[in-house]
């Protein structure tokens, strides 16, 4: 069931109303599919296009520019090893390595139980903190192989469930307009006026 | 938990002493993101003293501020605003929440511990500015940032912050999340706008598509950064004036800076802007508290990864944009990242030219082509198989990204002077040339390095580029 | 004759500014802009940008990304400048900057030349060396502009980026990724002209490539120009691949008769075999076509002329069916079928040359043939193009176009690109009316739907409405008008175009009929006298066996006509069948004697397109076989008939028509070779009155649409292997909502039962059809859709039974 399931259609249609043109919606709704099928799938991206009135090929062009998007299926746990300059000062690379050595498979790759994809990352702006990891996007600091290890540990005996869900879900809550507060979007085009607030200048004025 | 629990540097350094404390003054609190908090220290009065005001005014008021914006290119967000042309509606207010400059973090701090400053920011702005919709885009690889900014919004919703009538006001704005992806050159605020269309992140050509002009939807943006925008909620509760008491007056308030790599207390700290020195900075005991080990300061990125290095000869210019460009670099971000006598220069150079050839957007060629070049020359150098003529083709390569003389620092050492900020480019944004400045500054700075490095001179063949076409003209 | 139809003299306004302009200084150009180039004082144009002006003053700067006729992306940086503003230089790409008043441009500094060397190496370093054997190489921009202005040589010792060798973006167009340097031409083409935003790059920086969604191909009518301009050998097109060298091409101006759009293209061969076509633009000024672009068919279906079926020697049916004669002979036993004929029909000619057509229409005259018709029952009446025409020009400038008629995108495509960039680009809103949803509908302002035969109804309703009344009230209004389904009858149709006419008086009109040289045809004299003589009339006449003669002038009325069951009754009632024609067709099986004509590239000539602009045709290749041109056979029969003609080439043909026809006085050779053509255009009279009649709804359960797609069984399709695996096929195409309520699964066939016959097609989903009705496309392999038809009633109603 790669399409998106009926809740989160509507979860896509009060996301695309937020925009004033629906094209914005494109990436929230990609991860909205990656939240529900762990990466982005074909299926996905044919309905995503549906439901934003362009073709499939756009949502791909547009999505496989991501980083964050992937394609194929991943782990449960995407970990991501930041190896720039502040990292990289500190230790990343042996980080890395150990990191590969634990896991027993090489960055780019996820385990054969299909719990952990192992990569390496860009700078993740916690350069104090070097070097740095992300599990599924949730930030660990100061990481010794030690740690590493113990981070692993506790993935598997699902220590962490808690605190980091699987991979494609971003944020455990969502914003979540009220209804009754919304002012809505309106299409450029819609819009022939200044804001109620703003006192109109009369022309040739200022 | 609030910035005591999590970062180490942050034990202590926010109840000590008397600086002023702008932005970072609820980091202290454990619940610094809630609403409780904030209302508790003084939130949400910025904005009931704004629309106690008329637009205008407040926009003077953050004119008359000098607020730079925090973004990387320093310029006044005042006078940003002002650019949007008479008369055209709708005009919309864009977050830029997509800090990923190496080096750099401070938006994710002000978005994770304090979101209602930041909301307050862009309510004022769009006040202010008479943007009628807010967006407010986040760095994707943020997960904490995004909860603590939807549950911020949900709750300044309810509390009538947000939405129609805002506190009774005919002022309505939306203020709508946004999720990135995980793209740096999304940075970039065309590159943003286009991102916020459902668009590959890649920027438009400026001009025309300056966004105060043409920019989401082809209607007039403001983008603004995320800690310029939470200094207004300071600005507009106690006036530009007591803004401008703190700093100089060409950079006045403070700023935030990340310091990290080869310092004894690496950390985030709200400096004040203009008077402040590198060397307070890295060796201040308020700050970074000196290089670990007792070693030696090797050189030091002043602006995050796209600045030209400095060295120990420019520890005393204090954060102050036109003396940093004279010494050759740029403030940029608000990130120093040092490096100790122990460091491998060419290596650490090699992972930033590394991240700039990887988030090139692809859209320029002397960025997409260029980048990947310089990445495995100097990749091939690093692992011993270079060749002088390989620091040759970097200049030439370089050359073709950034024409003319490039910017560096000054070196006694070497008997070097400066080469002032900026530098000429052939691409549309900035990630081409950054992919350039770290190995140049680098093999400028530290030739002997590279010296040893390439011992072999071969002389290479050179390769016809393209063959003629048989029988053509 | 000029585009504007108002430019004299005479007019009051012109006479008051010209007297003034004795006395004042005229004012300054308010659209002049004075720059530097090159140290030089030249005089550019508001809003251009540099590099279109230095193109205009011959200062050629070089590029890849830039492209005159889509937007400025500045991606490919190759034609940095130095700019100075008053700023001191800065380097810039001149396909970005707009020119300034005062403005220094200079684009051979050593600045910007080490900036435009800089990207070439740039670009080749993952170029592939392998220029002797692409396709490209000899009339490559990047090897061309490495020659004239790059480095030489390269320092790049690193392996280059590598990708699988060419992969299929679509049945035509191959891409080389290696070879792309991404310069965002071709999926600009897609997405700004075109509007199939099928291409698209994908991954990011290094990793960037143009591709397709996974398994949906690039399936646009208008694959073939981004062949055309892509700058370097990464995309190619099939039928041309590895079949020549660009500097063993030998090419020709021609126009394109695929349509009568009548685009101007270039005919390429070598060795005497047509190779490629190839879109001809001839400047934003002056080009008032196509614009550079063509369709994939009109692009591709060359292919049929060198099509081993050619027909190219004349048959004469014997009891072994049709056999080879000499052309004495053939033209003897045509003399004895003619004269020993009381009653001779000439249906046909819209295929051909003006030259062709007007020579027929002189043997007819001559002869006496009354009933003739260019068109075959499935266009409008010839009197539409005494209405006031428009050009395409003018209706891509218009304030609102109204279309009446086919999808533009199946049956005119240039015309649909043409109009899509008005209302996207330009200011034009489209009033649209149609039983279905077409190409055009996403770009038009208003899209009416009517149920098949209730269209004059719908538009006098629509039009009365307050808000687009006012629009139609602010500014110029075009009528394209045409025949929108073949399954309502010709009157009905007509009814449609007047409903407009009657709201908008001061219309003019751009006949949207189909074929290449239709309105050539009609305006050259094979337009029929009345309604009883044209060709539905010729046919039943043949049909109930009161026709001596049935010649077919490169007409095939079994596949063409609406009505096929009356076109086979009559082409076997008819008591003999002669054809002319290039390729054997069901018609030409059936006729008692065959001619071979020329192809086109195969013959000069005119031809008349829509606008009734009359412009050039060339010969590039010899004639297949003994087969000759329309005109020579007309005026051989006229000659062994007793009547001279008077032609003896071409020019003699082209010149009795400048001299006897009052709407091409101007088209003598000379002009039409001028670079727009000339326009040709008979106005007076207007339509003929008909009675709209409103068919309301019988007991039938839907109505029938029956229209064409760009690929269907036309034998220039079917014989072009590019195309022939084009066309969708026969099917009954409805609604989902309608699909759903027949029970039915995709696919299954169904028999649909109309008042005059039944016909077995299989079942097509399809949210382009409007509830209520059946849209079948016309002419596809398959059951005939055409055989439920009957051309004599207003609409055809339709049941299905399920065979089950």
């Amino acid at each position: 069931m790669s399409r998106l399931n009926d809740s989160n259609v509507a979860l896509a249609r009060e996301i695309i109303a937020r925009y004033p043109k629906q094209k914005s919606a494109l990436i929230p709704l990609v991860h909205l599919s990656q939240q529900q099928n762990g990466y982005v799938t074909e299926e996905a991206m044919r309905h995503i296009a549906e439901l934003i009135n362009v073709t499939p090929a756009e949502v791909y062009g547009t999505a496989s520019f991501y980083e964050m998007f992937r394609f194929e299926p991943t782990g449960k746990y995407l970990i991501n090893m930041c190896g720039t300059l502040s990292c990289a000062l500190l230790g990343a690379k042996q980080l890395l390595h150990h990191a590969e050595h634990t896991l027993g498979i090489k960055a780019g790759s996820t385990t054969p139980d299909g719990l952990i994809t192992l990569q390496h990352a860009e700078c993740q702006a916690a350069c104090t903190e070097a070097p740095t990891l992300q599990v599924n996007y949730r930030h660990r600091f100061r990481v010794t192989p030690a740690d590493f290890d113990q981070l692993v540990d506790d993935l598997r005996a699902g220590k962490l469930d808690n605190e980091i869900p699987p991979h494609g879900t971003l944020g455990r809550n969502r914003q979540q307009i009220p209804a009754d507060r919304a002012v809505g979007a309106q299409h450029p085009d819609d819009v022939t006026s200044g804001p109620a607030w703003i006192e109109i200048v009369p022309a040739g004025g200022e | 938990m609030g910035a005591h629990g999590t970062y180490a540097w942050a034990a202590g350094y926010f109840d000590d002493g008397d600086r002023p404390q702008i932005v970072t003054s609820r980091f202290k609190y454990d619940d610094s993101y809630t609403l409780d908090r904030y209302h508790e220290s003084g939130g949400y009065q910025g904005l009931r003293k704004a629309l106690e005001m008329q637009p205008a005014e407040m926009a003077d008021e953050v004119k008359k501020s000098t607020l730079l914006g925090r973004g990387g290119a320093g310029f006044p967000a005042g006078v940003k605003w002002g650019f949007t042309p008479a008369g055209v509606w709708p005009r919309y207010l864009v977050v830029n929440g997509d800090e990923s400059e190496p080096g750099t973090y401070k938006d994710r701090l002000l978005m994770e511990l304090d979101p209602h400053q930041l909301i307050e920011g862009c309510l004022i702005a769009c006040y202010a500015a008479g943007l009628s919709q807010c967006f407010l885009y986040i760095r994707g690889e943020m997960a904490l940032a995004h909860e603590r900014v939807a549950k911020a919004l949900d709750d300044a919703y309810r509390a009538g912050y947000i939405g129609k009538n805002i506190l009774g006001n005919s002022f309505s704005v939306d203020i709508v999340l946004h999720w990135g992806a995980g793209a740096y050159v999304v940075g970039e605020e065309t590159a943003l706008i286009e991102s916020l269309e459902g668009e590959r992140g890649m920027p438009r050509v400026k001009p025309p598509y300056f966004p105060a002009a043409i920019g989401l939807y082809g209607q007039p943006t403001i983008v603004n950064n995320v800690e310029t925008l939470a200094n207004l909620p300071f600005i507009a509760a106690n006036g530009s004036a007591a803004y401008t008491a703190i700093g100089t007056e060409t950079s006045p308030g403070t700023r935030m800076i990340a310091v990290s790599g080869h310092v004894k207390r690496p950390g985030v700290y709200e400096i004040i802007n203009g008077t402040t020195t590198f060397r307070d900075l890295i060796y201040g005991e308020n700050f970074g508290q000196g290089i670990r080990d007792g070693n030696e300061l090797k050189a030091f990125v002043p602006g995050g990864g796209s600045a030209p290095w400095f060295v120990a000869d420019q520890l005393d210019i204090p954060f102050e944009g036109r003396q940093a460009s004279s010494a050759g670099s740029m403030l940029g971000s608000g990130a120093v990242i040092v490096m100790d006598d122990t460091t491998d220069i060419p290596a650490a150079a090699l992972t930033l030219v590394k991240f700039y050839a990887h988030e090139s957007c692809g859209k320029c060629v002397p960025c997409r082509e260029g980048g990947t070049w310089l990445y495995r020359i100097l990749e091939r150098i690093v692992a011993g198989n270079g060749t002088d003529a390989d620091l040759d083709t970097i200049r030439e390569v370089g050359q073709s990204i950034c024409p003319g003389e490039m910017p560096h620092a000054a070196s006694e050492r070497l008997g070097l002077d400066a080469v002032p900020f900026p530098y000429k480019m052939t691409t549309i944004c900035f990630v081409g040339p950054s992919a350039y400045v770290p190995v140049h500054s680098a093999m400028t700075l530290f030739p002997e390095e590279f010296a040893v490095l390439v011992t072999k001179r071969e002389v290479r063949s050179m390769i016809p580029v393209t063959a003629a076409p048989v029988g053509g003209e | 004759m000029s585009d504007e139809p108002d430019n004299d003299l005479t007019n009051e306004d012109d006479l008051v500014a010209a007297d003034t302009a004795v006395e004042t200084i005229p004012e300054p150009d308010p659209n002049a802009v004075a720059i530097t180039l090159n140290g030089r004082e030249i005089v550019a144009r508001k809003g251009e940008t540099i590099i279109a002006a230095a193109d205009r003053e011959g200062e050629y700067i070089p590029r890849f990304c830039y492209h005159p006729r889509m937007s400025s992306v500045g991606m490919c940086r190759q034609c940095m400048v130095e700019v100075d503003t008053g700023r001191g230089p800065m380097l810039q790409p001149s396909c970005m900057i707009t020119v300034l008043p005062e403005m220094k441009v200079e684009t051979n500094t050593p600045m910007a030349k080490r900036a435009q060397e800089g990207i070439l190496e740039l670009l080749l370093i993952n170029h592939p060396l392998d220029c002797p054997v692409c396709d490209k190489g000899g009339e490559c921009p990047l090897q061309d502009q490495t020659l004239s202005h790059g480095p030489g040589e390269s320092r790049f010792v690193e392996e280059k980026r590598h990708y699988e060798k060419p992969i299929a973006l679509s049945e035509h167009v191959l891409l080389d990724r290696e070879r792309c340097i991404l310069c965002d031409r071709c999926t600009r083409f897609a997405d700004e002209v075109a509007g199939d935003k099928l291409i698209q790059f994908i991954e990011r920086g290094n990793a960037t490539q143009v591709s397709t969604f996974p398994d949906e191909p690039f399936s646009s009518y208008f694959s073939g120009n981004t062949v055309q301009i892509c700058p370097v050998g990464a995309l190619t097109a099939k039928p041309y691949r590895f079949k020549a060298r660009p500097w063993d091409l030998e090419q020709v101006e021609s126009t394109c008769t695929s349509c009568s759009v009548g685009c101007r293209i270039s005919v390429h061969s070598s060795r005497d075999e047509l190779l490629r076509f190839q879109g001809v633009d001839t400047g934003a000024d002056s080009d008032s076509v196509n614009w550079g672009w063509m369709c994939d068919r009109g692009r591709f279906n060359f292919e049929s002329i060198e099509a081993g079926h050619r027909l190219g020697v004349p048959l004469v049916r014997s009891e072994a069916g049709l056999v080879d004669t000499s052309w004495n002979s053939a033209l003897e036993l045509a003399r004895q079928l003619i004269d020993g004929a009381s009653s001779i029909g000439l249906l046909g000619g819209a295929r051909g040359t003006n030259e062709g057509a007007f020579a027929w229409a002189q043997l007819a005259d001559a002869v006496g043939i009354a009933h003739r018709d260019a068109q075959l029952g499935d266009g409008l009446s010839a009197e539409l193009l005494g209405v006031p025409r428009a050009t395409i020009n003018q209706a891509a400038a218009a304030n609102t176009v109204i279309l009446v008629g086919p999808d533009l995108k199946e049956e005119l495509p240039v015309l649909y690109l043409r109009l899509r960039d008005a209302a996207v680009h330009g200011h034009t809103k489209i009033i649209e009316f149609s039983s279905q949803s077409t190409g055009i509908t996403r770009y038009a302002w208003r899209s009416i739907r009517h149920a098949p035969g209730l269209g004059p109804v719908e538009i006098a309703k629509t039009l009365a409405d307050p808000t687009i009344a006012a629009q139609i009230a602010s500014g110029d209004v075009v009528l394209v008008a045409g025949r929108s389904n073949m399954a309502v009858s010709e009157a009905t149709a007509l009814a449609a175009v007047q409903a407009v006419l009657s709201a908008v008086p001061n219309a003019t009109v751009l006949p949207a009929l189909r074929r290449g040289n239709v309105v050539g045809a009609l305006q050259l004299g094979l337009a029929p006298v009345d309604v009883d003589h044209d060709a539905l009339a010729t046919l039943r006449l043949a049909a109930a066996g009161h026709l001596d003669l049935l010649v077919l002038l490169g007409a095939d009325p079994i596949n063409d006509c609406p009505d096929a069951d009356l076109a086979r009754r009559a082409i076997a009632g008819a008591r003999h069948v002669i054809s002319i024609d290039t390729l054997p067709s069901e018609s030409t099986q059936q006729a008692d004697l065959v001619f071979p004509a020329a192809a086109f590239a195969e013959q000069r000539g005119t031809t008349t397109n829509l606008e009734g602009r009359v412009s050039r045709l060339n010969q590039k290749v010899t004639v297949h076989g003994t087969a000759r041109p329309d005109w020579m056979i007309a005026s051989e029969l006229a000659s062994v008939l007793g009547h001279d003609l008077g032609f003896t080439s071409i020019d003699d043909v082209t010149a009795a028509i400048a001299a006897t026809v009052p709407a091409y006085a101007s088209a003598t050779p000379t002009a039409i070779d001028s670079a727009d053509g000339v326009l040709a255009v008979n106005t007076g009279g207007g339509l003929p009155s008909v009675e709209a009649t409103e068919a309301q709804p019988s007991g039938y359960d839907y109505r029938l649409v029956v229209s064409r797609k760009l690929y269907d069984r036309a034998v220039s399709t079917t014989m072009s292997p590019s195309l022939a695996k084009l066309p969708i096929g026969a099917g009954a195409h409805l609604h989902p909502a309608d699909h759903d309520r027949v029970g039915e699964p995709d696919g299954a066939e169904v028999r649909l039962v109309s008042a005059s016959g039944s016909v077995v097609l299989p079942l097509v989903s399809d949210d382009t059809v409007q509830r209520g009705t059946i849209w079948a496309p016309f002419n596809q392999a398959g059951a005939d859709i055409t055989d439920i038809v009957d051309s004599s009633t207003a609409v055809t109603d339709v049941r299905i039974e399920r065979l089950t």
